[in-house]
């Protein structure tokens, strides 16, 4: 890879801005999707690639090529600043995701306790609006208060985020899906919530139930 | 991202090390690393991903050697036979193509 190669991938890669790295497999010749002019069936091969996030060799003419989707990290956005959050940001970091914790309440949402996280203390829903949740983005809410969890769930069920979940007992959730049907939100929507949180291992302390919950999103977004 | 190796890379780089990256580009069977997979890899040794559950990286990291003092990029095939160049087998049956280039 060439110096300039390397150095326009790593801009875009630090702008955020999804790119794919095309590779003729004869020679090491490379190009940079969508900044270089490419024949049409690698750029073809390039969008699918990024659309995937799938690599993989491709075929131009009777060249092979192989194809590296470099599309921004998977977004995990954390409502509540509570102690399973705590957890469960360098879990999702480690996971390959970035970490936003949302809370109003600046207490909770402190560099100390979230070192290297990204904060934000708007209330969830201008949060959440802010963020515009996407197709690589999940969210979870952890605060147990309504107040602060039905204001992000609302904001983040009329998105088309990958994964949302909320903290709580099938009690809790049954009052929740409630004040949802009451806010205007259809069952089919409601039925996106993954509640209880995080897969069944019997998570009993906060790393543990952040263990769980990470797992349950890995799961989501492997298709699971 | 806590697993950049591009980013690992270009930190060796830019402290002035021969840097060489293999990337996974095709498999079939039961290899246990995807496509798109990445190992960068130092003259001095340093070594940062994966391209295989541990099995390859050894002869990845020779012809890594290799490839960045001569410049020129290598495809290898892994897994095919043991008559192949690449005697270095997957136990779990696994084939897999790696490109090992040159980084800078």
């Amino acid at each position: 890879m060439t110096p300039d190669t390397l150095a326009r991938l790593q801009a875009a890669r630090a702008a955020g801005t999804p790119v794919a790295l095309l590779t003729r497999l004869s020679d090491g010749a490379q190009r940079l999707f969508p900044e270089d002019a490419v024949p049409e069936a690698l750029a073809e091969a390039a969008r699918a690639a990024l659309e995937a996030d799938r690599a993989g060799p491709t075929a131009s003419g009777d060249e092979s090529w192989f194809v590296q989707p470099h599309n921004p990290p998977l977004r995990l956005v954390v409502v509540g600043a509570v102690h399973v959050a705590q957890h469960l940001a360098p879990l999702g970091a480690a996971m390959g995701f970035a970490v936003t914790v949302v809370d109003p309440r600046r207490a909770f949402a402190t560099g100390e306790r979230f070192p290297g996280v990204s904060l934000v203390h708007e209330w969830p829903d201008e949060a959440l609006d802010a963020l515009r949740p996407d197709a690589r983005t999940a969210v979870v809410t952890l605060t147990h208060d309504p107040k602060l969890d039905d204001p992000a769930l609302e904001t983040a069920l009329r998105s088309p985020c990958f994964y949302i979940g909320a903290l709580g007992s099938k009690r809790t959730h049954a009052k929740r899906v409630e004040r949802l049907r009451e806010a205007g939100l259809g069952d089919d929507a409601i039925a996106r919530i993954a509640a209880p949180v995080g897969l069944d291992i019997g998570a009993v302390t906060a790393p543990e139930i952040a263990l769980s919950v990470i797992a349950q999103v890995v799961a989501r977004r492997r298709g699971r | 991202m806590s697993e950049d190796i591009l980013g690992t890379a270009e930190h060796w780089l830019r402290a002035g090390e021969r840097v060489a990256l293999a990337t996974v580009v095709e498999t079939w069977g039961s290899s246990p690393r995807p496509a798109g997979s990445m190992l960068a890899v130092t003259e001095g040794g340093r070594m940062e991903g994966s391209v295989s559950g541990g099995c390859i990286e050894g002869a990845v990291a020779e012809v890594a050697r290799e490839v960045m003092r001569e410049g020129t990029p290598r495809l290898l095939d892994f897994g095919i036979s043991d008559e192949q160049a690449w005697e270095v087998g997957l136990a779990c049956g696994g084939k897999l193509k790696v490109f090992v280039e040159r980084l800078g």
